[in-house]
């Protein structure tokens, strides 16, 4: 009997043992992290002196005396709304087309997925030259055509508007989710469609359309979440905040309070609120999910 | 075949399938050509036509002299072993760490399992902002501000994106085996070692590409903990050099590239690691 719960015991053991790593990496880099950013929003602390506990100050003076938080937090709240849409639709027309199967269509399939494997850094480089407003090829394009094109990064709608541009040059790569979704739709669907005599718009409304809820509801939920994250090209392609801080993310603001004015008490205050933020948007969704994703047959 | 695209196509509707194909190309590609072209371009080409022509998009003639000195400007050969270094050690912190962790979840057995795999994967939806200033302030406490440990231990503590692929791929392997193994009197260790991980090389391999690129492309990490210009990897290099030679367009776009070229012949060599990786954490 002894025996027996010795060597139950040892096989508990084993696993916690191989899973030690993330036990470590769990208690050290998130649980205990993530209880003390909640104690040092109550604070202020500037990283070289030791926390000091204001209370709700900075929840206080974050909600009614900061206009640049709600500025941020409209601006990276109005970049999810324009832009997880945006893609979701070019995402699924792109991956549509893709399915079609025609010779050279892998070729295709490599192209469209490319832009979105170059760095990010590359990424935000190369579309500040592209927008470049006197020779930038944007610009270029706009003047063959006969218009003037604005001077992007430095007017203030446009500014917000390039990055919207910029992030559906990425589509690629939830296009690749979309066509790995279309093709795990069961052939026999269709068939029995075409027997029935549906045609082409019916079987898109009917089947693949509700057969890749799913894949959009997935897409969705990491596409607001990133939306809400959205801080390196912010930074690179307009490090102060753009131009009448059209372009002043949330997350930008949030990192220029903690590490430009070591104002960590506040910003972890900030972070809070957007952990809130992201808890209530995802929630919204994962609540309507009842209404319109559909899983399995 | 898939869907219904095996039905044959009318010759018209291939014709508006390709044509559509090959418009949108040009939005996917030209900005890369756009780059390509402009790293080969001297100052006067670039500065000097203003209008857009077949002959302003290929420069000719071509000049290579922007790749030799944007790496004078920007110190390219000691970033590029810089990114190296973190890229190589995170990569065999994560998929160590990772593979470790996902057998423990996948094969074993310990009270709390479910509920700690359950935690994991809650772990993926909390923004990285709300443990950033306490982690930031526990680094530079115990002094490892300035160097890259920051950015290269939490990789060997797995990662749970890792660990939720490696454990979906462990679990379809057969139970059989290692029961036999077990039977034979073989350690977890000498199982996982021995039988598990050679069986698991694509998904290993996964891993091992997606966290190579996620630190090939990190920029927050390096932006918080690195301070010393000689210890800058590519990607932060490249924004500070940006912000010092923002008007080099050429130098700039030559930097661009050579931090691209990799990543893509990377995608070329092995693409279907790539797809299939991202297809299975998407899909389900």
């Amino acid at each position: 009997m002894t025996n027996r719960t010795n060597y139950r015991a040892r096989q508990h053991l084993v696993g916690y043992l191989f899973i030690s790593p993330w036990l470590i990496g769990f208690a050290a880099f998130t649980l205990w992290p993530f209880l003390q950013s909640i104690y040092l929003s109550f604070t202020r602390y500037n990283i070289v002196s030791p926390a000091k506990w204001v209370g709700l100050a900075n929840y206080r003076m974050l909600l009614t005396q900061d206009p640049l938080f709600w500025h941020s937090a409209w601006v990276t709240i109005r970049f999810a709304l324009i832009s997880v849409p945006l893609a979701i639709v070019a995402g699924i027309a792109l991956a549509l087309l893709l399915n079609i199967n025609v010779k050279g269509i892998a070729v295709f399939r490599t192209i469209f997925y490319l832009p979105s494997i170059v760095p990010t850094v590359a990424t935000s480089v190369l579309f500040i030259w592209l927008l470049n407003a006197n020779i930038g090829l944007i610009n270029k394009m706009l003047a063959l055509l006969g218009v003037t094109g604005p001077a992007w990064l430095k007017t203030a709608p446009w500014a917000f508007y390039s990055l919207i541009l910029m992030a559906l040059w990425g589509v690629g790569g939830s296009m690749v989710i979309y066509l790995a979704g279309l093709k795990d739709i069961p052939v026999h669907l269709y068939e029995a469609a075409t027997l029935d005599g549906a045609n082409a718009v019916r079987k898109m409304r009917h089947i693949t359309l509700p057969m890749m809820t799913p894949v959009i509801f997935f897409n969705l939920v990491m596409g607001i979440i990133g939306a809400f994250q959205y801080f390196t090209q912010a930074y690179v392609m307009t490090p102060t905040g753009g131009p009448e801080d059209s372009t002043y993310f949330y997350s930008l603001y949030l990192y220029n309070r903690a590490w430009k004015y070591l104002d960590m008490g506040y910003a972890s205050a900030m972070a809070w609120i957007l952990f809130l933020i992201i808890i209530l948007m995802t929630g919204i969704v994962f609540r309507s999910q009842k209404k319109w994703v559909h899983y399995g047959g | 075949m898939t869907s219904d695209s095996h039905a044959k196509l009318p010759i018209w509707t291939k014709v508006a399938v390709y044509a559509a194909l090959i418009a949108l190309s040009i939005p996917a590609l030209l900005p890369l050509f756009w780059m390509v072209s402009t790293s080969l371009k001297t100052d006067k080409q670039i500065f000097g036509s203003a209008e857009l022509s077949l002959k302003t998009l290929i420069p000719t003639p071509f000049t290579g002299h922007n790749y030799p000195a944007a790496m004078q400007n920007m110190p390219f050969l000691l970033y590029l072993r810089n990114t190296m270094v973190l890229c190589i050690s995170s990569v065999i912190g994560a998929v160590a760490s990772s593979s470790l962790v996902a057998y423990g979840f996948a094969k074993l057995q310990f009270p709390g399992r479910n509920t700690l795999f359950m935690l994991m994967i809650a772990t993926m939806a909390l923004p990285g902002q709300v443990t950033m200033i306490p982690i930031f302030s526990l680094f530079r406490a115990i002094g490892w501000y300035g160097t890259y440990l920051p950015l290269i231990v939490p990789a060997f503590t797995g990662s749970a994106y890792y660990v939720f692929l490696l454990t979906q791929f462990f679990r379809t392997l057969p139970a059989e085996m290692s029961e036999a193994a077990n039977v034979d009197g073989a350690s977890e260790w000498v199982i996982f070692t021995r039988l598990v991980l050679p069986l698991s090389k694509p998904a290993l391999a996964t891993c091992a590409l997606f966290q190579f690129i996620g630190s090939w492309n990190d920029f927050l990490g390096p932006l918080l903990y690195v301070n010393d210009p000689a210890k800058y990897p590519l990607a932060y290099g490249l924004q500070q050099f940006v912000s010092h030679y923002g008007g080099f367009f050429a130098q700039l776009m030559a930097a661009a590239t050579i931090f691209t070229l990799p990543i893509i012949i990377l995608f070329f060599f092995a693409q279907k690691t790539f797809i299939q990786g991202i297809a299975t954490t998407g899909g389900k």
